[in-house]
């Protein structure tokens, strides 16, 4: 028999939760999106003993199924949907050993859903430490469970718990509360009109807005008759039904879990008192901010360059080995400098999922979020804006998911609208070029100018972030409750294996996504300079040798005007021309124009537009910078990446909306265009304006 | 002595009397912030804003202005 059991993993987020994922499933598991929505799929397969395997589904992490957030929505849909694929065999319920109590509240609520429970009791190497003992079998026999004492750290647990999952079929599905002690006349109203139907199960679908499939929807189609109570009486119910749950854990608990305070070490208040403390606090997470930068900019250097050289090397090898022709140019020519565009991404995005991990794991980042939460609100944001503000830096995408567990409308919408003005990692590569042609390289202070051009780009970034933050505060009129709550997890030595299996997935993901965007706009750009209309591409080698016939010039010479002189009359060179125009008082040229009119699809698209760009007829075995170094201004002569050109693209590049992948995130979690589209407005105006003041003020 | 929550200083002690449900998210009562239960001032930020608790065993941090919708008898001398 080869049946696969679904198993659902479910629990409150700080549980480990993914580590018993990752325990089970190693790297076997694969990332996707709900369908429809941008909430992460996580699913993996595990191999249990006797040749069975399990297809685990990693839930979304949430306190309770009273869903408040689009991720927490999925779980509830999934365990109230029978019809669904994906419908659970068994739920496993994920809990922390220290937080037992609270964790057991959803335990309760999947029980009550009659679908096989399975406790796994998390974290158990800390039970020692902090003086705790369980009475496993009392708490499964007063549970109606099996448990599973688990630590991921030390390893412990996880072949019992597949065990327990392969045996499924024993687990009882006796729920824990009776709803009718809630309120007896209106819970018995509901099991007469639906005598076959879960009492709690009709309670949920009561209380929540959930999308149901259609056909569980016209399964509780007269449901609708139910909202016969006031949502103040329905919440006083759910107030209620919460009290009963945790008497009845409470009950549980007292005998079968104790704790000896005198032999609980407690490190969570020593290193609060320091890393919350006010004034150490916010030195320490300025120290730590200041060691991401440090890491993007330096330790990345050498593995950029590294990779930069080697994608010239292979473009020339390819060059010289295959015969020449159409194929070779487009692979030479295009494909190569498109995908070392994409590659060179690699090490600064790698370290910062690494540090976001870290951070994350360890617990610190709520302690961040508290810290800031007073400061943020200043400017209408809520503390919790800090994460996607800073994970902003990677990519303005997961960064605009992560707002999803703001509370407030009002603060989420302006995190929403303010995160793409943190620098992304998509802006590092335009900004490490062009402060590598246009900074000198003294230093000051023994801080190099350029690492400190690039620290006053994220501090621009971040601060119009804040800037137009207040501004949208005090422009923006939406009342809503203003409501804050954050859990304080214990703090945690990050584990290896959880910090590398993200950095892993979200790198990929992040290569990948863009990387397709990358590779199309590269051939297609490479198409456009390759061929040209008319007379002026077509002839262009007689019209230079008759042009040039008296000078006398050596062939490499001719070769290389004949190739400029092709660029400037293909398609790209005709739409160059065509936007320069607007362009010039930027004091950039027709083929940074190509590159600004290319990357409003994505910015990385720049450096590999331009590298595409200067390939196309050069000869030579090149770096992109150097190529770009050459330049010469077409008007004023001298070097086109003069100080002033260099400040007034970067300050473009620095506030410009250029991302459709953004502006496509933004309209399906604020459900309107408008908001995407007045973002592409205001930040390319106000962008175009800065950089033309840059460029007349400095030239 | 009865008081609200947002008037509780750093590590002292009290028993929730009362939430007033319409301010107080469910999701907070989840967490744990239900009448009976033990609560203790853990930390606060600059301006006592927000408030880092620890309700019924769960460590959170709430806002003040919530806090003050929860009503509380301080715990003296144990």
């Amino acid at each position: 028999m080869s049946k696969q059991i679904n198993v659902a993993l479910i629990g409150n987020p700080n549980t480990g939760k993914t580590s018993v994922f990752n325990a089970l499933t190693g790297l076997n598991q694969k990332v996707g999106n709900y369908p429809g929505i941008t909430v992460e799929k996580k699913q993996g397969i595990c191999k249990l003993p006797r040749g069975v395997k399990a297809h685990i589904i990693d839930l979304p992490g949430t306190y309770s199924l009273n869903a408040s957030s689009l991720d927490e929505n999925v779980v509830i849909e999934l365990l109230l949907n029978k019809n669904d694929k994906d419908f659970p065999d068994i739920a496993v319920v994920v809990t922390d050993v220290e937080n037992l109590k609270r964790n057991l509240l959803l335990f309760t609520q999947i029980k009550d859903l009659q679908i096989p429970t399975l406790l796994v009791i998390n974290m158990a190497d800390r039970m020692k430490r902090k003086g705790i003992s369980l009475d496993i079998d009392y708490l499964e026999s007063k549970l109606n469970t099996k448990i599973a004492l688990v630590s991921t750290r030390k390893n412990i647990g996880i072949d019992t718990l597949k065990q327990l999952i392969s045996n499924y079929k024993e687990i009882s599905v006796k729920p824990c509360l009776d709803m009718s002690v809630i309120d007896p006349a209106y819970f018995d109203d509901l099991k007469k009109t639906f005598p076959n139907q879960l009492i709690y199960k009709l309670w949920l679908v009561i209380t929540q807005d959930v999308n149901f499939g259609t056909i569980t929807r016209k399964e509780f189609k007269t449901v609708e008759d139910f909202k016969t109570k006031q949502k103040g009486d329905l919440k006083r119910l759910q107030q209620k039904e919460t009290i009963k749950r945790y008497q009845f854990i409470n009950e549980i608990l007292k005998k079968g879990k104790t704790v000896d305070l005198s032999q609980a070490k407690d490190l969570r208040s020593k290193l609060d008192r320091v890393l919350t403390h006010k004034v150490w606090g916010y030195v320490i997470f300025g120290a730590i901010l200041l060691l991401i930068f440090q890491a993007i900019y330096d330790w990345s250097g050498i593995p950029m360059d590294f990779i930069d050289e080697s994608f010239s090397s292979l473009s020339e090898w390819v060059k010289n080995q295959l015969p020449e022709g159409a194929f070779t140019s487009l692979l030479a020519e295009g494909i190569i400098p498109g995908l070392g565009g994409i590659v060179i991404f690699i090490p600064q995005i790698a370290f910062l999922f690494l540090f976001m991990a870290i951070l994350e794991e360890t617990g610190y980042m709520s302690r961040v979020v508290f810290l800031m939460d007073r400061i943020m609100r200043r400017f209408g944001l809520s503390g919790k804006s800090v994460v996607p503000l800073i994970s902003g830096t990677a990519c303005a995408i997961p960064a605009i998911m992560a707002t999803r567990n703001i509370e407030n409308w009002k603060e989420r919408l302006i995190t929403i609208l303010v995160t793409p003005f943190t620098t992304c990692a998509a802006r590092l590569p335009v900004y490490l070029i062009i402060i590598a042609l246009v900074i000198p390289e003294g230093r000051i202070l023994g801080l190099s100018y350029q690492a400190l051009t690039l620290m006053l780009l994220y501090l621009i970034g971040f601060g119009t972030a804040i800037t137009s933050a207040y501004i949208l505060n005090k422009v923006l009129k939406i009342k809503g409750k203003t409501f804050f709550v954050i859990e304080m997890p214990n703090y945690k030595l990050p584990l290896f294996k959880n910090v590398a299996i993200t950095v892993i997935e979200k790198t990929k993901a992040f290569i990948f996504g863009a990387g397709k965007i990358i590779l199309a706009i590269s051939i297609v750009l490479w198409f456009l300079a390759s061929y040209g209309p008319g007379e002026q591409f077509n002839n262009a080698e007689e019209i230079i040798n008759t042009k040039f016939a008296s000078e006398n010039l050596s062939p490499e010479e001719i070769q290389h005007k004949v190739a400029s002189h092709k660029l400037e009359h293909s398609f790209i060179g005709i739409a160059g021309h065509a936007i320069e125009p607007a362009i010039r008082p930027l004091g950039y040229d027709w083929k940074i124009g190509i590159a600004l009119i290319s990357s409003f699809a994505a910015r990385e698209v720049f450096v590999g537009t331009l590298a595409t760009i200067y390939s196309v007829g050069s000869d030579e075995e090149e770096t992109i910078k150097n190529r770009m170094a050459g330049e010469v201004n077409p008007i004023l002569g001298g070097p086109l990446f003069t100080l002033a050109s260099g400040i007034s693209l970067l300050l473009f590049y620095a506030f410009a909306m250029q991302c459709m992948s953004t502006l496509a995130i933004v309209k399906r979690e604020t459900n309107s265009w408008k908001w995407p589209i007045l973002q592409l407005v205001i930040m390319t105006a106000f962008a175009y304006i800065v950089a033309l003041i840059a460029f007349q003020f400095l030239k | 002595m009865q008081d609200i929550l947002s008037h509780l200083k750093r590590g002292e002690r009290a028993i929730i009397i009362d939430v007033s449900s319409i301010h107080i998210p469910l999701k907070l009562l989840e967490m744990g912030c239900l009448p009976g239960n033990a609560v203790e001032l853990v930390q606060v930020a600059p301006f006592q804003d927000p408030m880092y608790l620890n309700i019924n065993g769960s460590h959170l941090a709430i806002r003040k202005e919530t806090a003050s919708h929860i009503l509380i008898e301080k715990v003296t001398h144990e």
